[in-house]
């Protein structure tokens, strides 16, 4: 019997290196990162970053932020490409060989995947949605629908802008709060199918086909973004809104949610703690400068959210000013009919005169005009993020240029990229692990397991077509792709330096990349990086915690923050939980193995890392 | 008698002003020329009024299809610099009575693309106060642009997949082959041991077999 254990254990090598021979490879390191570059590079480089560089004061946002990248953001970059590398398994693989207790991180990673590819698809849904529709002459969402009189403008419409109208009756039909779900909005369910048809055509094979689309759908938003940057420049306002944007307020450093804000930020732009980078790493050759390649896809994602936001503020600022001179407009006009003035004797530069001499002249008559005070600055103030950056600012102001539906459609498809390129990366953090732990079966094809895939999200995903989805994905968005990433990414950090230890681990790179890791990196991932993801994770329940869960409801009257009823608010808290419970759930699955694990199985390691 | 023919000249104007500011009956108009054409505008004056009046006249003759309309019919009053002013349309049979309202907004409504045009403003710079602009139409398209762009996209990404999926079936159907071959090769040098039924059987299972002793289930850190 001996003999028999013998044979079995002498020969894992080569059953490791005929495993690694079947494992699919990159085909060039251009593809590997441009892989990595847009699964990082994602919506929230583009709708994001700019709202929280205008909210808190312009260009000074930049040293939080900048400094969130060099304390936190590199770090866990470097880690994860690194150990995926090493280890050559995806994120449950790589966690179960550090520790056989720490399969829940990547059980963790696997199913925060699998729920942000849910709302994430959605999201690019109703681009498509928006791409399909920005075709029309003029654009749908340029004036409001007319009632069948056709003297007037339906009433919904007219409280507020065609923008929103179009958004949120016309797309969404949004329900009035998340209790009434209403139907399924089938033409959305349309483009859902479509946006899940186009993801499986693109990953059918996992990385091989993913790896050929990529050359596309990384490199051309950058091609948009320059057409947009030289457009936007020419248009009246830009230089207004870029002056607004980057013109620092050096008070806002004070306040600590700035710095909180940046930290979470740079953490999910960098998409970390999703398993997909780990799994990227993992088809790479063994000897791959994982160090360099960290620092060239942190940076990339960076300088792509600051030279995104110079385009999107200098449309900003385009209508700012001309929803500036539109209210100025209709003052005037407001003056001409009261006084009967001949019409262009009063502009916008003499009106302030116009309007002392009226006062002079005719006393007591000016509270009756029902003049609007034209701010520029409050106009640049209605900034917005996410959706309503893209699909009702950023709208509204492409149809005041001129050829808005060549801008639409460009606008629309660089979105769409952005997003598909962050889906793959969501994907494989659930396809890789699943390949990984053996439980497919051997008749299933690859091919048809994507499809599963893709099936099923889609089938999940179907609740985001009620006429409720869209807080539904809010809160997916808030509670999902927030909490559990830090957790998970704390355990991943602690478990590389502290359980796999990090001297190990410096001799792995060493052999990888022919360096041992410097300073930078050894105080960054021994004390500093676990130190501010704990900060940044404490403070961010904290600050969660003392806020009232609200949400707003669509009220074409008057904005609306109505708080969430319990079984909402416990359906937020399990989202957030459940994928951090399954850590210690995976320990104790292992304890309990352990207690039941037979003696005679083969202990011996394939490999032993040291040697 | 003097004064008589003096009242007899002076009185229908007169009539007539009374009956336009009175105001029951009557719209004002708004013109926002310098507006509309900047440069090119034209100037206000009063060949341009009798313009006006006359398109009025023609708008009522066209909405009451009757050529009894004349260009006395239409009376203005309250004239400004706005360039803003007051009409009332009159009867045609009887000068003193007045064309109500509402006829009057249904004639201006039915001819306004025509107004508009005649004197190269719109309905934003041509303002009947009261009359609100009819709106244009929603355009109505037999086939909705947004479903021959679906097509296209759901076209191109079904062909995609199948042209995938073939190539892969494609694929495995050769190594199948490529296998089955060698394996018949094989199969016929070891004919004879088959008839002792030994391991050699066992070779039509392709893939081999899944040996756990490889498992990397059990690889155990030093922890």
């Amino acid at each position: 019997m001996m003999d028999a254990i013998d044979n079995k254990c002498t020969d894992p090598i080569q059953a490791t290196e005929a495993k690694d021979a079947e494992r699919p490879k990159w085909d060039n390191k251009a593809q590997y990162l441009l892989t990595c570059v847009g699964f990082a590079v994602g919506l929230g480089n583009v709708w994001r970053f700019p709202y929280l560089c205008q909210t808190y004061g312009g260009g000074a946002f930049l040293i939080p932020y900048l400094i969130a990248l060099v304390c936190e953001g590199l770090p866990l970059l470097h880690l994860e490409l690194a150990i995926g590398q090493k280890l050559r398994t995806g994120s449950i693989g790589v966690w179960y060989s550090i520790s056989p207790y720490l399969g829940g991180v990547g059980l963790a990673s696997m199913t925060v995947s699998f729920l942000v590819g849910l709302f994430y698809n959605t999201i690019l849904a109703w681009v498509l949605w928006y791409f399909f529709h920005s075709f029309y002459n003029p654009l749908p969402w340029h004036h409001c629908p007319t009632k069948p009189n056709l003297t007037e403008y339906i009433e919904e419409c007219k409280q507020s802008t065609p923008a929103n109208y179009f958004w949120y009756r016309e797309t969404l039909n949004i329900s009035p709060n998340i209790e009434s779900s209403g139907i399924i909005q089938w033409k959305l369910a349309v483009c859902l199918a479509a946006a899940w048809c186009i993801v499986y055509v693109c990953f059918i094979r996992g990385i091989e086909t993913t790896g050929k689309a990529i050359y596309v759908t990384a490199t051309f938003p950058y091609v948009v973004l320059t057409i947009f940057l030289i457009q936007s420049l020419t248009l009246p306002g830009a230089t207004l809104g870029l002056k607004y944007l980057f013109s620092p307020n050096w008070e806002t450093l004070k306040n600590p949610k700035v710095w909180l804000d940046a930290a979470t930020q740079i953490f999910f732009s960098l998409s970390l703690a999703f398993g997909g980078l780990i799994a990227f790493s993992s088809y790479n050759p063994e000897k791959n400068n994982c160090e360099r390649d960290a620092v060239i896809v942190g940076c990339i994602n960076s300088a792509t959210s600051i030279y995104a936001s110079i385009p999107i503020f200098a449309i900003l600022g385009f209508k700012a000013q001309t929803n500036y001179e539109e209210c100025m407009n209709s003052n005037i006009n407001n003056l001409e009919n009261t006084f009967n003035i001949s019409d262009q004797n009063i502009t916008e530069t003499n009106y302030k005169e116009w309007l002392t001499y009226l006062n002079a002249t005719n006393q007591g008559l000016d509270g009756s005009l029902n003049l609007t005070t034209c701010d520029l600055h409050t106009f640049l103030n209605k900034s917005a993020s996410g959706t309503g950056l893209a699909f009702i600012v950023f709208t509204e102001a492409v149809t005041k240029m001129p050829g808005s539906q060549v801008w639409a459609v460009l606008f629309f498809i660089m979105l769409f990229s952005l997003g598909l390129s962050s889906m793959f990366g969501n994907l494989e953090g659930v396809l890789t692990p699943l390949l990984d732990l053996h439980i497919v079966p051997k008749w299933m094809p690859k091919e048809l397991l994507t499809g599963l895939i893709c099936l099923v999200s889609f089938s999940i995903a179907l609740i985001f077509c009620l006429q409720s989805g869209n807080y539904w994905l809010e809160i997916f968005d808030s509670y999902v792709g927030s909490v559990p990433l830090l957790v998970i990414a704390f355990f991943e950090i602690i478990a590389v330096v502290y359980i796999y230890g990090i001297n190990r681990f410096n001799n792995d790179i060493e052999w990888m990349t022919g360096r041992r890791p410097n300073l930078y990196w050894q105080v960054m991932w021994r004390v500093i990086s676990p130190l501010m993801l704990l900060v940044v994770f404490l403070s961010y329940v904290i600050v969660e915690a003392q806020k009232q869960p609200t949400y707003s409801a669509w009220n074409p009257y008057h904005a609306q923050n109505l708080p969430y009823p319990d079984w909402v608010f416990a359906i937020c808290v399990l989202l957030s939980a459940v994928p951090c419970c399954l850590i210690p759930l995976g320990a104790l699955y292992q304890f309990i193995q352990l207690l039941n694990k037979h003696t005679n199985r083969c202990t011996a390691e394939p490999y032993d890392v040291e040697t | 008698m003097l004064t008589g023919i003096l009242l007899l000249i002076l009185l229908p104007p007169m009539v007539a002003q009374d009956l336009c500011k009175d105001g029951k009956e009557g719209y004002k108009v708004r013109l926002s020329i310098k507006t509309a054409l900047g440069n090119d505008a034209y100037e206000w004056n009063e060949s341009e009024m009798f313009f006006f009046r006359s398109t009025l006249a023609f708008s009522m003759r066209k909405y009451f299809k009757q050529d009894t309309y004349d260009i006395s019919n239409i009376l203005v009053c309250h004239e400004t610099q706005r360039v803003s002013f007051v009409f009332v349309v009159t009867s045609p049979v009887n000068r003193t009575q007045l064309i109500p309202k509402e006829e009057v907004e249904q004639a201006v409504r039915l001819n306004k693309h025509r107004i508009n045009n005649a004197f190269l403003l719109s309905d934003m710079t041509l303002e009947f106060v009261g009359i609100p602009p009819t709106l244009a139409a929603p355009i109505t398209y037999s086939t909705p642009p947004w479903l021959i762009v679906f097509g296209v996209v759901i076209g191109v990404v079904a062909v995609g997949i199948l042209s995938l999926l073939m190539s892969s079936v494609t694929k495995r159907r050769r190594a199948k082959e490529k296998g089955v071959g060698l394996g018949e090769e094989e199969e016929g040098r070891e004919a004879l041991p088959k008839e002792n039924g030994t391991a050699l059987g066992s070779l039509g299972d392709k893939d081999g077999v899944y040996n756990q002793g490889f498992s990397n289930e059990d690889r155990i850190t030093t922890l």
